[in-house]
């Protein structure tokens, strides 16, 4: 107990090993019953030094580390940071890889916003969603192994192009994505949307302004719940995204509800592009064809003496990226992820620092939580959807 | 009958009864996880026997042999009541309810209720809601700040529902004019007869309070695992948390007795023997308890202060009113 403006309050100390703070977050709350009076967020429990590593290490070895940031979202963050040493090299992709990174990525989002929907109604006490949830995940999951071998952390994207070229049923697993999602995110709407208790729960809850929101720096569903138009995807078309049909939704209030009704949306949005990005993908190689800065094909290395030398300096001394800077941002399930990348011309970034959407906008939580009661803070830190690992880095 | 004759038919009786009481509350524990698990496209438990139906006893097993953590700064007196409080008096509650008709055995008519007290039903709301006192007592005793706010939940909780709680069975009581249990199973002797028919409202509302007496969701705020990560017993461990566990379920299957002798005809039915209706009724009122806990999300603290008062109290009352209107006019 102790005393703070008059009152008692009592100190309830919530993670880091807490059910619903998702991982090692730590939040000390200042109770005045069950009334949150001050929310300070602790985090670094999961630091693992991604950024600073990656100055000492070749550029395509920093892929693997990106996947750990956003563990639920490997492939957008293995797309942030090829983007990045793509324009630090002033490299172009064949159609085919653009749209397979459309459709993968796309994939990812729904796969995370998947477990965030069944997470995020799990702290509320709909414990069914979570399995319902990531019963669909696994399609996504299962096309990640088809594609590079692993189910989270799938390291598929290269610098240059794919790992590997797409698998042969590639378009069917999609297919059947596309046929099934939509009815299911049906049934979880009849869950929770119907739900009264779902919605007076989350309605009117953690709300926050436009203003305060931007002034946040928010990004992501939770910026656009609050009814700021900004998607990466439009306002900075990458990928080739401005080639595709698709619509940014918005919220009113800002609240918790209206960030769960824009993740739900944006599910159904994804699936669109990812119809779109099916039907329009060329067949063609799938990775660019620049000597010394991208492995060659493995047959011209066991045939083709140029080849095998590429394929070795590649291997063992990287490729060394003219100097300069660059700043990549993608929109990732989260929000705006974004890779600086500053190269001295040697074959490892001087500097490479990423904007976590997940950091920034847990930043907003005292902003959302204070004043209103401790069951809201599960509901809230739900609703931001963070991933430790990408807030910590 | 003799002195000691009817002390040895009522010890046998009581000893069978918790038994049977203990066994159910194992295999409730199967149900639900059996059920919850179909519910969310799992199989469940089925490694432990056919079906997992051992699954309860290794269960058990695991829990007695777990070490018994006491932390350092809990009230050790209360910390090891608290356990019992929550559990006896949940078995408590079966000494009123009548398991089925009178039956001869060895020459003797035995009675199918430990003993059908003539105020049974004041009994029964009188010991469950006893129960309350353990959960408030292990969240105080604990040390836990966690434990501290599950055991606050719980006693606005209880002051919330308990009153609709009381009255929504007031209205059965109105027209039957009787509290003694087994008597009310003998006014429902045909099916349109069941009270269920002549008080629906009554019988909502006393599912929905059932629910909040026993901690079960959508009002499982005392040890919302999301929220409080176990509630007012976050710090027991072996069998103190047993009995808490234990307690939870035997206070679940008292509410479902209740409910099927009160509403739902206690163990009349054709062709099956009464003691095989009564556990099918209450297995069915189980079911759809361990249906909503598969479904719906929890209430926040104010909200079910709210719905208590606002809701549940006021259409209470009414319930009464409207039934004595009805019967005694």
């Amino acid at each position: 107990m102790t005393e703070a403006a008059g009152k008692k309050t009592m100190t309830l100390n919530m993670g880091p090993q807490h059910p619903a703070t998702h991982g090692v977050l730590r939040v000390e709350l200042e109770l005045d019953g069950e009334t949150v009076v001050k929310a300070t967020p602790h985090v670094g429990y999961l630091h693992t030094g991604i950024e600073k590593t990656a100055e000492s290490k070749l550029y395509y070895k920093v892929i693997p580390m990106t996947d750990r940031m956003d563990y639920l979202a490997p492939m957008s963050n293995n797309l942030g940071f090829c983007l990045a040493v793509e324009k630090l090299l002033g490299l172009e992709m064949p159609e085919r890889v653009v749209y397979a990174r459309v459709i993968l990525t796309e994939l990812t989002r729904i796969a995370s916003h998947l477990v965030w929907v069944g997470t995020h109604a799990l702290d509320l006490g709909a414990m069914s969603m979570l399995l319902y949830a990531f019963r669909e995940r696994e399609m996504i999951l299962d096309i990640y192994e088809a594609c590079s071998g692993q189910r989270m952390m799938s390291t598929y994207f290269r610098i240059g192009g794919l790992a590997y070229d797409l698998p042969d049923d590639f378009e069917k697993r999609v297919k059947n994505i596309l046929k099934v999602i939509p009815e299911r995110l049906k049934d979880y709407e009849r869950l929770l949307n119907d739900n009264k208790i779902f919605r007076s729960r989350t309605i009117g809850v953690g709300v926050i302004s436009a203003e305060d929101a931007i002034n946040c720096s928010l990004s992501g569903p939770c910026l656009r719940g609050s009814g700021v138009n900004y998607d990466v995807r439009k306002a900075n078309p990458y990928c080739g995204y401005d080639k595709f049909d698709f619509e940014v939704p918005l919220g009113k209030n800002g609240d918790v509800y209206d960030r769960y009704l824009i993740r739900m949306e944006e599910m159904r949005q994804s699936l669109r592009i990812v119809k779109q990005a099916l039907e329009g993908m060329p067949p063609g190689p799938y990775r660019v064809h620049a000597p010394g800065i991208v492995l060659p094909p493995k047959e011209d290395v066991l045939s083709k003496m140029e080849s095998l030398i590429f394929h070795f300096k590649i291997i063992t001394e990287g490729f060394k990226p003219p100097r300069g800077a660059v700043y990549q941002a993608i929109e990732s399930p989260k929000g705006e992820l974004g890779y600086y990348i500053s190269s001295d011309g040697t074959n490892k970034p001087h500097r490479m620092r990423v904007r976590p959407p997940s950091f920034i906008n847990l930043s907003a939580l005292p902003e959302m939580v204070e004043g209103r009661l401790m069951a809201d803070v599960i509901a809230v830190i739900g609703s931001i959807d963070i991933v430790l690992g990408e807030v910590d880095r | 009958m003799s002195y000691t004759e009817i002390m040895l038919i009522s010890s046998i009786k009581v000893i069978v009864v918790v038994l049977a009481v203990l066994t159910g509350c194992a295999y409730s524990t199967w149900l639900e996880r059996k059920l919850v698990g179909h519910f969310q496209h799992r199989i469940g438990p089925n490694v432990a026997g056919p079906f997992g139906l051992l699954q309860p006893i290794a269960d058990a097993i695991k829990l007695v042999f777990k070490e018994d953590i006491v932390p350092n700064n809990v009230e050790r007196i209360t910390y090891a009541l608290a356990p019992i409080v929550v559990f006896i008096p949940a078995l408590l509650s079966f000494a009123v309810v009548p398991f089925g008709d009178k039956v001869t055995m060895f020459g003797y008519q035995i009675d199918m209720v430990i003993s059908d007290l003539d105020i049974g039903v004041l009994f029964v709301f009188a010991v469950t809601s006893l129960g309350v006192y353990g959960i408030v007592l292990a969240g105080w005793s604990s040390g836990s700040k966690y434990s501290l706010l599950g055991g606050v939940r719980s006693s606005a909780q209880m002051i919330s529902y308990e009153v609709a709680y009381g009255l929504s069975i007031i209205g059965v009581l109105v027209i039957a004019g009787t509290l003694s249990m087994k008597e009310l199973v003998a006014q429902q002797s045909s099916f349109f007869d069941w009270f269920i028919f002549r008080q629906p409202v009554g019988f909502v509302l006393y599912v929905i309070c059932a629910i909040a007496e026993t901690n079960r969701a959508p009002f499982d705020l005392p040890e919302a695992e999301s929220e409080l990560v176990a509630g007012y017993h976050t710090e027991y461990s072996s069998m103190r948390f047993a009995m808490f566990f234990i307690g939870e379920y035997a206070n679940m299957l008292a509410v479902s007795c209740v409910a099927t002798t009160i509403f739902l005809g206690g163990w009349q039915g054709p062709l099956l023997p009464p003691i095989i209706w009564f556990a099918i009724k209450v297995a069915l009122f189980m079911s759809f308890y361990i249906w909503l806990r598969a479904t719906l999300p929890r209430l926040r603290y104010d909200q079910l202060m709210n719905f208590g008062w606002k809701v549940l109290f006021p259409l209470a009352l009414l319930n009464v009113m409207v039934t004595a209107l009805i019967y005694r006019l």
